[in-house]
């Protein structure tokens, strides 16, 4: 029975140790810098608010960590959407003067891969801009960051939630560098093909509602030479 | 004991490696696509959205009753002109498959009508609309960009509002019928494959 008692023991040990290395696998890598952070190219930079009550509407299948806003908002319970969730907000320029409107639909992918330290999310940002006209931004975005450096430290704490200041880049492709392709659908950035990049800082979050305190900011490289204006 | 207990967690490791590695984390729930190949080449798909039991918002300073009730639509004068929409997209056997944005800004020198389908399992499809409508009251737009399974794909879509003429009691008051054209690009043949 000791032996017995001691195996199950050690699997649970055996499991936690691997959590923990997973978890702080010094292998896996953090995009810390922008690669837009060096261009010399125009930028557009668009910050919003993530927090759902702070948004215009956000909604998901109505069991996740954060809840559907407002309260009366038609939430994604059928099977082929029940990992999406989507979201609307304004987008404000560098000076915090509201620029447009975005949306943004988020979806967990298939090609998520924890082994690897990655935990994706397959989303598209629709952001129309009356100053500049319509975008479209598709990325793959990879949160095992924000999981390692918040969510778990505020699961794991007592409060069940965590305060600090987290900045991190969330696009990881599908750009070489880790940038998210961007087309431009009218004005002045029509028929133009641009990169882009999402970050989030987080101050405040909850194991039990998800983000308290947190923003998020979306920078758009406009091309140095306007060769792909199509008309 | 001891060394069951170390061989617990040579097994304990070992077990949550291989269930992680085997277990898939995410599994998206598919719907069949109902693709019909075009008469004058590529492939079409129809998708629809009832109104309004698919209408998850619609944001537009002109509007005087919220979807959804407590919505607060911005008062900036900077959107005093964009309507903004997003629904649940169903394709030709009513099944929800997706979520979908429908956008419509009116300006001095530029109107726009955007569409952006974002289907979960398969990609997305951004479709810049042409404003002024067809006879028949089609309007026609351009696939613009999409991704994933979309990435490779150009064409177009339609844009159409059917009204229902059934007398059911909870039918929907009409319906935004979609119907995409997708035309793959243009690809050379392998060398073997032009030598045949």
């Amino acid at each position: 029975m000791k032996y017995v008692v001691s195996l199950l023991l050690g699997l649970l040990v055996g499991a936690a140790l691997f959590v923990m290395g997973l978890l702080y696998n010094p292998f896996v890598a953090d995009h810390g810098l922008s690669p837009l952070a060096v261009t010399n190219a125009e930028l557009i930079t668009l910050n919003f608010a993530n927090v759902p009550a702070e948004s215009i509407a956000y909604t998901n299948d109505g069991e996740s960590l954060q809840e559907p806003y407002p309260e009366k908002v038609l939430q994604l319970w059928e099977g082929p959407i029940r990992s999406t969730s989507a979201m609307a907000t304004v987008m404000r320029d560098a000076r915090n003067q509201v620029a447009g409107i975005g949306v943004k639909f988020s979806s967990d992918s298939e090609s998520t891969r924890l082994l690897k330290g990655a935990a994706i999310v397959d989303s598209v940002w629709y952001v129309y801009l009356p100053a500049h006209g319509s975008l479209f931004v598709q990325q793959t975005e990879n949160y095992f960051p924000f999981i390692r450096d918040v969510a778990f430290p505020a699961w794991r704490s007592a409060a069940n939630s965590w305060r600090g200041n987290w900045l991190g880049n969330l696009t990881a492709g599908p750009g070489a560098l880790g940038t998210a392709a961007v087309t431009g659908g009218s004005g002045r950035v029509k028929g133009l093909r641009m990169e882009g990049v999402e970050s989030m800082s987080v101050r405040a979050f909850s194991a039990d509602t998800g983000l308290v305190s947190s923003d998020g900011r979306l920078i758009i490289e406009m091309p140095e030479n306007p060769d792909g204006i199509e008309d | 004991m001891l060394k069951t207990f170390f061989l617990g967690i040579a097994l304990g490791v070992a077990a949550a490696a291989g269930a992680l590695y085997a277990i898939p984390v995410v599994d998206q729930i598919r719907e069949a696509s109902i693709v019909k190949v075009a008469p004058n080449g590529g492939n079409s798909e129809t998708f629809h959205i009832n109104i309004p039991m698919d209408r998850i918002m619609l944001g537009d300073a002109a509007q005087a009753a919220a979807i959804p009730p407590g919505l607060k639509w911005p008062a900036d004068e900077v959107l005093a002109n964009v309507r903004t929409e997003l629904f649940k997209i169903r394709n030709a056997r009513d099944a929800v498959v997706g979520v979908a944005v429908r956008a419509a800004a009116t300006s001095q020198d530029n109107n726009v009508i955007d569409w952006v389908l974002h289907l979960p399992a398969r990609g997305s499809l951004f479709v810049n609309m042409d404003v002024a409508p067809l006879n028949g009251g089609f309007r026609i737009g351009e696939i613009a960009s999409g991704s994933r399974e979309f990435g490779p794909l150009s064409g177009f879509m339609t844009e159409r509002w059917i009204e229902n003429d059934s007398n059911e009691e909870d039918a929907p008051a009409g319906r935004i019928e979609l119907l995409a054209t997708y035309v793959g690009k243009l690809e050379p043949l392998e060398t073997a494959e032009a030598v045949e």
